[in-house]
């Protein structure tokens, strides 16, 4: 589903945030990426939007090479894309119902159709009773699943998340954390970058750890602990 | 299509509102173009008019040829054969002395003053009409019939006329030139709005291109508010010069009226009036298609 070969990024300050980087991820695999801040996390997933393009190396997303694709072809590539950003992203200017709407408006949906998708989006993040609410009003761990609801609204079949779990308590980040998984069971492939060493705890997922830009291993969660064990 | 037509809808929506989000800012816009568009009109109005009364009062043009004094019935043969083979003249039509005298008589009521005159003072004459009535060919016509033997002066009676319709064209370019810079001020008034408004909406421009938005999604609705703001100039522009032609309106019966004239303002045309409300919106567009441009071409991810 997403593969790279030998991806570098060298951003214009001449910081290499990616080295000679490859690993794949097979459709409906769940995957945690992890490592410090400025291991190159969020540009690994920059790259799969192509928000980001690569200097050497390419990406596939589906077998279509995004770090070569044309400009007009990048909003269908990022249809099937569900972004959970590190920094949210929300709107403030409009009520969460219509944060979780804005997919649908962009991707041209029936506006019947839209209100039950959203509603649905709402309800799987436990916010449906909040639909009114302004972002500005909710919690963190809120915002985090509006966020999460506006990436899923148009039910891609790849969700991306940056550090989803990064400012919430470990209540919060399990509760995110299920949802994700709620998502994995149905056959979404996911991509979940963190820091936070806690919630891969009893998880037997894959983890690709990154460290200053170079893959430290691509293993399953259970051959690490098996490692440490 | 059904599905096209409600976006549309909705985001024409949407842009009324945001004019009327901030009254008197969107208030004060309108006027701006209004203004900026009215001047130039407001000249075509009054040219058009001008133009209309030119042509209502100098009708078809003639050559009034006056014959020397002492030019014989020989002579005035001879010319009428001339004018006759002449190809520029379509009818030449002979006063004779005797008869532009008689004519002066009921005309002016001067009777006693013209009896008392004893010799007749005025020439024989020939009323020409031409075939081309185009300034040029007139005043080689005036000019070939001036250098006829007897003939004493050719006349062109319309020539002040065709004097007024090249002053006329003159002002027809001043007008030109006025509603040119004036409707780049319009594009950049509309520029300048739309770039004040992507200041203010750059977190949704932003989110929605990375969620994947084309470039067409997010330029329609400010597309759409320009166009709607150059209509709406458009239609203040028209209340502006309609307003003006109303308040002109009775100075000008008057002062027809003592020069013995029915003259009235027209007002914009229907034809006119469809033209100034489709350009305003078109500047309005192209104003707001250029400044959307220009920053979606700054954010390139």
């Amino acid at each position: 589903m997403i593969t790279f070969n030998n991806v570098s990024k060298r951003y214009s300050n001449g910081f290499e945030a990616l080295k000679q980087v490859s690993f794949e991820l097979n459709k409906g695999e769940m995957a945690f990426l992890t490592g410090h801040s400025g291991a190159g996390k969020s540009t690994l997933l920059k790259l799969i939007a192509a928000i980001e393009r690569p200097n050497t190396g390419s990406v596939l997303v589906n077998n279509l090479n995004v770090s070569a694709l044309k400009s007009a072809a990048l909003p269908y590539l990022r249809r099937n894309l569900g972004i959970i950003f590190q920094d949210h992203k929300l709107l403030f200017d409009r009520n969460v119902f219509d944060n979780v709407l804005l997919p649908l408006q962009i991707c041209g949906f029936d506006h019947r159709e839209s209100c039950k998708r959203v509603r649905a989006a709402l309800d799987k993040v436990g916010l449906l009773k909040r639909e009114k609410a302004d972002p500005i009003a909710l919690s963190g761990g809120e915002q985090q699943r509006l966020c999460i609801a506006r990436a899923i609204v148009n039910r891609p079949s790849i969700l991306l998340a940056d550090e989803p779990t990064g400012n919430l308590d470990a209540e919060y980040a399990q509760e995110i954390m299920n949802i994700f998984k709620s998502f994995h069971q149905v056959g979404v492939t996911l991509l979940i970058s963190t820091h936070d060493a806690g919630v891969l705890r009893d998880d037997q997922v894959r983890v690709i750890s990154l460290k200053q830009g170079e893959i430290q291993c691509a293993t399953s969660a259970l051959t690490t602990a098996t490692e440490s064990a | 299509m059904m599905h096209l037509l409600t976006q549309s809808l909705t985001t024409l929506l949407t842009a009324f509102r945001r004019i009327f989000a901030s009254p008197v800012a969107g208030f004060l816009n309108i006027l701006v173009i209004g203004i900026a568009l009215s001047l130039p009109t407001g000249m075509y109005v009054l040219l058009q008019n001008a133009q209309g009364l030119v042509a209502q009062m100098s009708g078809a043009p003639q050559i009034s040829l006056f014959l020397s004094m002492d030019a014989a019935q020989e002579d005035v043969n001879k010319l009428r054969r001339q004018l006759g083979q002449h190809e520029g003249v379509a009818n030449a039509e002979f006063i004779s002395r005797a008869l532009a005298l008689e004519k002066l008589k009921e005309s002016t009521g001067l009777e006693d003053v013209i009896s008392g005159l004893g010799n007749n003072p005025l020439p024989d004459a020939y009323i020409i009409t031409p075939k081309q009535t185009d300034a040029k060919s007139l005043d080689e016509l005036r000019n070939a019939l001036q250098r006829l033997p007897a003939v004493e002066h050719a006349q062109l009676d319309s020539s002040w006329a065709y004097k007024m319709e090249a002053l006329l064209e003159f002002a027809r370019v001043a007008v030109l030139i006025l509603a040119s810079l004036l409707s780049l001020a319009l594009i950049a008034i509309t520029f300048n709005t739309i770039r004040l408004q992507i200041l203010t909406q750059d977190d949704e421009i932003q989110v929605s291109k990375l969620i994947g938005a084309t470039d067409g999604f997010i330029r329609r609705p400010f597309l759409y508010f320009g166009a709607v703001q150059g209509l709406l100039g458009g239609i203040a522009a028209w209340l502006i010069i309609a307003t003006s032609l109303l308040l002109l309106k009775a100075p000008l019966a008057t002062l027809s009226q003592l020069y013995a004239s029915n003259f009235t303002l027209q007002p914009l045309s229907l034809t006119d009036t469809l033209s100034l409300l489709l350009f305003s919106v078109y500047l309005g567009w192209l104003g707001a298609w250029l400044s959307v441009g220009r920053h979606l071409s700054r954010i390139a991810h």
